[in-house]
């Protein structure tokens, strides 16, 4: 119990100093963020230029004659409320932007997520229990090969060789501008044929990992005594990998699964950017490349909020998995 | 040094990683950059007379891929540097003076580790634009100590518990000769191969903030090159502008290979214990 008070405690901690850092750096940007958006209203509204400047400060939440303190306080119980700022270049609240583009990045990243710890897990076990197979040194080097290879550079070659050269798969959008949402077959196959490079980019990235530490976690489980005892007792192989080995192996990685659904907005910036798919990530790309301090603050916030929950949970999950843990953590 | 030959990963890493300082170091001399603009010849495919083709300015990409080079390994150096004299320091700090000191500090570094990285890298980018090399670095290196300096810090607390330790501290050696001549010695080859694995680490985010023109001062880093070719002209899409495109991520494909061979050929001869890390 006590550790889990710890860290949560720790959680909350980080939360709140990345919240209050944020909005000291944002404060410092160089130049004043405001002017140019005021400007901007000036020239399509005819406002004279102190109206459109109080505008802009108030959407923005933002007032630059209150003390630091003083805008501070204000941003943090504005933040309390949920309200995650406004965004310039959309006009539009970053709650709402949220909306939109967090369901495109779960659906692709959860997807892309389970399909390579599935085929990753898969082979690991495999390599694991035939240790002198072909097989083996296939899958360490492709996870060799992956391992150094960075994630934007398999994105890039996927799109220019499959979105580009061969026209298999469309480059940019979540599905085709002329359909309307809904679900039905059509849009649904639509949605797959859009997210399917991102998924590949994603997925292609994450097996090799995923199948070094099956195997790893594999080959300590067929060294325990219950193995041995479920050779002993005549078992079918079959029926030892997959109700023994594989179940006990596969506990050590829900962690790290767990902590990997934290760290997709995070790794979704540039493969989102290269196949301009419109999740989080490429918000998040727009709002730097545009300066838009505001979505930018917005969008960080949540993704470092998103990660720090999830690695929260996979400590707590982890424990609640593996009752060895909780010993360990009463001592 | 047999057991570095006789481990064909580490020689391979080995190789790759001199052909790619060869061409940071002496490659520029060779390859000169041209400076003016041939926009009749732009985008070409690769000749003999432009091994890798063109850019959107008709220059040539070899010459921009030599010159990258030595950007890219240069920020890349200078982050790993200052990444580990940040966790040498913290991390000996800690480890030595114990209690509440070292509880602070293993906070921060938690807290450090649990904050995605790339975003906030990126951020900081932007927000301070960077212009130079040097603060460029900086902005990477905050984000690549931790963990190598909760690694010195456990190091140094079975380090601090040795009879050496122990008898320099009798014979009253004081704190500086403890650090520099019984500590770091021994925390050393540890930091030698995290090294190349920081370098590695801050060759994937600087291109990739390049790349999304966050940190635009130089413009033959291979993460600007891919910038220019994808976000800035759209060459990406032009047929006979593949080898523009391909060149530099070929580049940092054949790098980072390189150094992760490297650094896992390093780890395997000087920790077998590290092995069943992998």
């Amino acid at each position: 119990m006590l550790i889990i008070a710890k860290r949560a405690l720790l959680a909350i901690l980080t939360i709140v100093v990345v919240s209050i850092v944020t909005f000291l750096v944002i404060q410092n940007v160089p130049g004043d963020p405001l002017y140019e958006w005021a400007m901007d209203m000036v020239q399509t509204s005819g406002l004279d230029f102190e109206t459109a400047y109080k505008i802009a400060a108030q959407m923005y939440g933002y007032n630059p004659n209150e003390p630091l303190l003083e805008r501070l306080v204000t941003y943090l119980k504005r933040l309390l409320r949920g309200n995650l700022g406004y965004s310039m270049i959309y006009r539009a609240s970053v709650n709402e932007i949220v909306a939109k583009a967090l369901p495109w990045t779960a659906f692709v990243v959860s997807t892309a997520l389970l399909l390579s710890f599935a085929i990753g897990a898969a082979l690991g076990t495999a390599i694991a229990w035939k240790r002198r197979s072909l097989l083996d040194p296939l899958v360490t080097g492709y996870a060799s090969l992956t391992a150094a290879t960075p994630d934007y550079v398999t994105a890039m070659l996927l799109l220019l060789f499959f979105a580009i050269r061969l026209k298999w798969f469309p480059s940019r959008g979540a599905y085709d501008i002329g359909l309307t949402p809904g679900l039905n077959l059509e849009f649904i196959a639509n949605v797959l044929y859009h997210a399917a490079l991102p998924i590949l980019a994603y997925t292609i990235e994450g097996i090799g990992g995923w199948a070094l530490a099956m195997k790893g976690s594999a080959v300590s489980v067929l060294g325990e005594d219950y193995i041995m005892a479920a050779r002993a007792r005549g078992l079918k192989d079959r029926r030892i990998v997959t109700a023994y080995l594989a179940r006990n192996s596969i506990l050590p990685l829900i962690t790290a699964l767990a902590i990997s659904f934290g760290g997709m907005f995070g790794g979704s910036i540039l493969i989102e950017t290269i196949f301009n798919y419109p999740g989080m990530g490429w918000f998040f790309s727009q709002a730097l490349m545009r300066k838009d301090y505001g979505m930018l603050q917005g969008l960080f916030l949540l993704t470092i909020t998103a990660t720090i929950l999830a690695n929260f949970l996979a400590d707590i999950l982890y424990a609640k998995l593996d009752p060895r843990v909780r010993l360990e953590g009463g001592r | 040094m047999r057991t570095f030959l006789g481990n064909k990963r580490a020689l391979a890493g080995a190789a790759i990683l001199l052909l790619y300082l060869l061409m940071a170091t002496v490659g520029p001399y060779v390859v000169p950059l041209e400076a003016e603009q041939h926009p009749e010849r732009a985008l070409r495919p690769p000749s003999l007379e432009h091994p890798l083709g063109t850019d959107y300015l008709g220059r040539d990409v070899l010459a921009q891929i030599v010159h990258g080079s030595r950007d890219v390994l240069f920020v890349a150096f200078l982050a790993a540097l200052f990444a580990i004299l940040i966790a040498i320091s913290i991390g000996i700090f800690a480890g030595l003076k114990g209690g509440i000191t070292d509880q602070v500090l293993m906070t921060f570094v938690n807290m450090m580790l649990t904050i995605p990285h790339l975003p906030v890298m990126m951020i900081l980018a932007a927000v301070f634009r960077v212009k130079d090399p040097f603060s460029f670095a900086l902005i990477l290196a905050f984000w690549m100590w931790a963990g190598l300096a909760r690694a010195i810090r456990s190091q140094v607390l079975s380090l601090r518990e040795r009879e050496f330790i122990e008898a320099a501290r009798l014979l009253k050696l004081g704190t500086v000769h403890i650090v520099f001549k019984e500590i770091l010695p021994n925390v050393m080859p540890y930091v030698a191969i995290n090294f190349v694995s920081m370098m590695r680490g801050a060759i994937v985010s600087s291109v990739a903030i390049m790349f999304l023109g966050l940190a635009p001062f130089s413009a033959n880093n291979w993460g600007m090159m891919l910038n220019m070719a994808t976000i800035q002209t759209g060459a990406i899409y032009i047929p006979q502008a593949l080898s523009y495109v391909l060149s530099p991520l070929l580049a940092i494909m054949l790098l980072q290979l390189g150094g992760y061979f490297f650094a896992h050929g390093l780890e395997e001869i000087f920790n077998p214990r590290l092995r069943a890390h992998e």
